[in-house]
């Protein structure tokens, strides 16, 4: 309980926190006018702007939520990996922030909704957009908030609603204070230390289970253990893809894993309001070109690292987990010693009692501890270990700290917590400026005509979005909530944002109304897909339950429909509408195009 | 090769570095290409940032 955790590590978070807080302000009063800011855009090294980057781009949302998502499904999900470097790095950093950064100072814009409605000279794109954003940015920020709070609830054994409230007050604290626009220095600290805490998680990891190869190899060993809910739906181990096809619900993880987490969260990235505007700040695209060197490698260690030990997790709990005790159910290999037990306890007189509806896959190990009754039958009390997912209580968002908790020594859970603590700041801080401004700057000013005039309204929006976010973060508990939560929010920017995004940097003919088309088209048709279809959100959201009678999906009974990603249909609408719309409508004056594309 | 068998999951591992090692190489090879002079509306932009930021 609270009284347990050490006076030295509340120290140290204490002393972690000044320090963050120190940074902020001497950044700050360091600046003191705009031209000292681009001569001192000069000194800003690469290394700090890529680190800076990467802290906002990856949250505990990442590490914590996906990396439990892969101790569920396994190491295909580092497909996402693989899309957040070439895509969130390389494709983002070559070839669209040069040309957003010089567009976005051309046009003045200072928000993402500001940038696309002046290149499109449309009032209703930046409300439209800034509503968007408002209204779905806290369902992210709960992600990470999340994210955050199970692993402090994890470690120093707390409740998960005490957890949260610490780690709120910490990051609404920070937020106030003065992070709040992620004061590059500090956001380096942070990425620093981020990148630390995960090299240090994978080099424990792969030397705990006995080296690279040797890891992988015990992983796919353990792949008879797969849950049989899982291999229904296509898990085929933990170092194997998922099974590939369509129509059959045998296939459904496959399209879980590639369109919701590999394309919805992959390729939304490009279109996200809080890293677009960080394009801007830099001053060259020579410094964007050596900002990449930094963001490549920083990526692979976050998420590639996060992914790789939440599937490894499961080959050590399988040879280092807490034994679990009862009686065989099911033999599943005899050979590699690998059984289904149903769970059991020892009562007090020393008899076995099973468990209610507690079954879990395990690797055996030693003799049978004891013998009892089942069924009119004497069956032998074996001891096993099983995989992740059963020693996190069924929740995949537990993983991630359950084994840094039992795997890792107490000191690197320090250094971790500090990781997250990081990881969660630099991400909250960049996205509650951008739920404020978008209510300040894109919604209130452009509806009420007083331009600069929406300090106060931008200061009640962040308010407003951090209670949002935490009242969220409260409620929802289901297993894999953060990684649903960020793939919504990635999916949903991608559909209504992407296609008038690289419109707006790439094609000068791409006109007003396509870009408002193709915004409200993605954003209907994800919306709808969500509502309707996507068995997981629809049944979330209940409406098609009431609708159809009870059915999760109006395409239920139809697969692998039900589990397709939103993205894979509302992104190609949008851009099919970009197009067509833009060659039936009026393009832009020649006069506004050159403005826009002067230097790009 | 590595420890894992499936084609598709040794393809995506491989990439990950591969990707990485792209972002690396060409940083490299760009990492003075692109400087650009200070133009008014960088001045402009930049001075328009820090006021929203000292108001709030």
């Amino acid at each position: 309980m609270l009284a347990e955790i050490g006076l030295q590590q509340i120290i140290i978070v204490l002393v972690y926190l000044l320090v963050v807080i120190y940074l902020g302000i001497l950044g700050y009063t360091r600046t003191k006018s705009a031209s000292d800011y681009l001569v001192a855009g000069r000194q800003i090294h690469p290394f700090v702007m890529a680190l800076s980057y990467g802290a906002t781009f990856i949250s505990t949302s990442a590490i914590v939520g996906f990396g439990g998502v892969a101790g569920l499904f396994g190491m295909s999900v580092l497909w996402l990996t693989f899309l957040n470097i070439f895509v969130g790095i390389f494709i983002a950093f070559v070839f669209f922030a040069p040309r957003a950064r010089r567009m976005g100072h051309g046009l003045d814009a200072h928000t993402f909704p500001e940038f696309l409605a002046r290149r499109f000279q449309s009032r209703f794109i930046q409300v439209f957009s800034g509503i968007i954003i408002f209204l779905f940015i806290p369902l992210y920020a709960a992600a990470v908030l999340i994210g955050g709070s199970v692993f402090v609830a994890s470690q120093f054994e707390i409740p998960y609603t005490v957890a949260l409230l610490v780690f709120s007050i910490i990051i609404a604290a920070y937020v106030i204070i003065g992070g709040l626009k992620g004061v590059m220095y500090s956001d380096a600290l942070q990425g620093s230390i981020m990148f630390v805490g995960m090299l240090l998680l994978l080099i424990f990891t792969y030397v705990k289970i006995g080296g690279l190869t040797e890891a992988h190899e015990k992983l796919t060993s353990l792949a008879p253990l797969v849950p049989g809910k899982l291999q229904a739906i296509g898990h085929r181990g933990w170092t194997a893809m998922p099974d590939f096809g369509w129509g059959d619900t045998k296939y459904n993880l496959w399209w879980i894993v590639i369109s919701t987490i590999t394309l919805g969260v992959g390729i939304g990235v490009l279109a996200q309001p809080q890293l677009v505007v960080r394009f801007m700040t830099v001053k060259s695209r020579r410094e964007l070109n050596r900002a990449v060197i930094v963001g490549g490698i920083f990526i692979l260690i976050m998420t590639g690292v996060a992914f790789t030990v939440g599937a490894l997790a499961n080959a050590y709990f399988a040879e280092n987990g807490p034994a679990l005790s009862g009686r065989v159910v099911k033999v599943i290999d005899a050979e590699k010693n690998l059984a289904v037990l149903q769970i059991m306890k020892s009562g007090e007189a020393g008899t076995w009692e099973d468990v209610p509806e507690k079954m879990a896959p395990v690797k055996l190990f030693g003799d049978p501890i004891g013998r009892t009754e089942a069924g009119g039958q004497t069956a032998e009390i074996r001891q096993g270990r099983s995989i992740a997912i059963v020693y996190a209580g069924g929740s995949a968002d537990e993983i991630i700290p359950m084994y840094i908790k039992d795997a890792m020594p107490n000191w690197f859970g320090l250094l971790f917590l500090l990781t997250l603590l990081s990881a969660a700041m630099s991400t909250l801080s960049s996205q509650f400026h951008t739920v404020g401004t978008s209510i300040g700057r894109d919604v209130y000013e452009q509806v009420t005509g007083q331009h600069g005039a929406s300090t106060n309204i931008t200061r009640i929006g962040i308010v407003i979005g951090i209670i949002y976010a935490v009242v969220i973060s409260y409620y929802a508990r289901e297993s894999t909530f953060i990684a649903r939560a960020t793939a919504i929010f990635f999916g949903l920017c991608a559909s209504a944002f992407l296609p008038a995004f690289i419109g707006a940097l790439y094609f000068r003919r791409m006109t007003r109304a396509a870009a408002i088309w193709s915004m409200l088209i993605g954003f209907v048709v994800t919306t709808f897909w969500l509502v309707f279809v996507k068995a997981a959100e629809a049944q979330t959201i209940g409406l098609v339950q009431k609708v159809t009678g009870g059915k999760t999906s109006i395409l239920s009974g139809k697969p692998n429909w039900d589990v397709v990603d939103p993205i894979l249909i509302a992104l190609p609408i949008s851009i099919v509408t970009a197009i067509v719309v833009s060659f039936f409508t009026k393009p832009p004056s020649k006069e506004h195009l050159d403005a826009c594309f002067q230097g790009a | 090769m590595l420890g894992i068998e499936d084609k598709g999951v040794l393809l995506v591992y491989l990439l990950c570095i591969g990707s990485s090692a792209l972002c690396v190489l060409y940083g490299i090879i760009a990492r003075n290409r692109g400087d650009e002079p200070i133009k008014p509306e960088d001045v402009k932009w930049v001075t328009e940032e820090e006021k929203a930021d000292k108001e709030l």
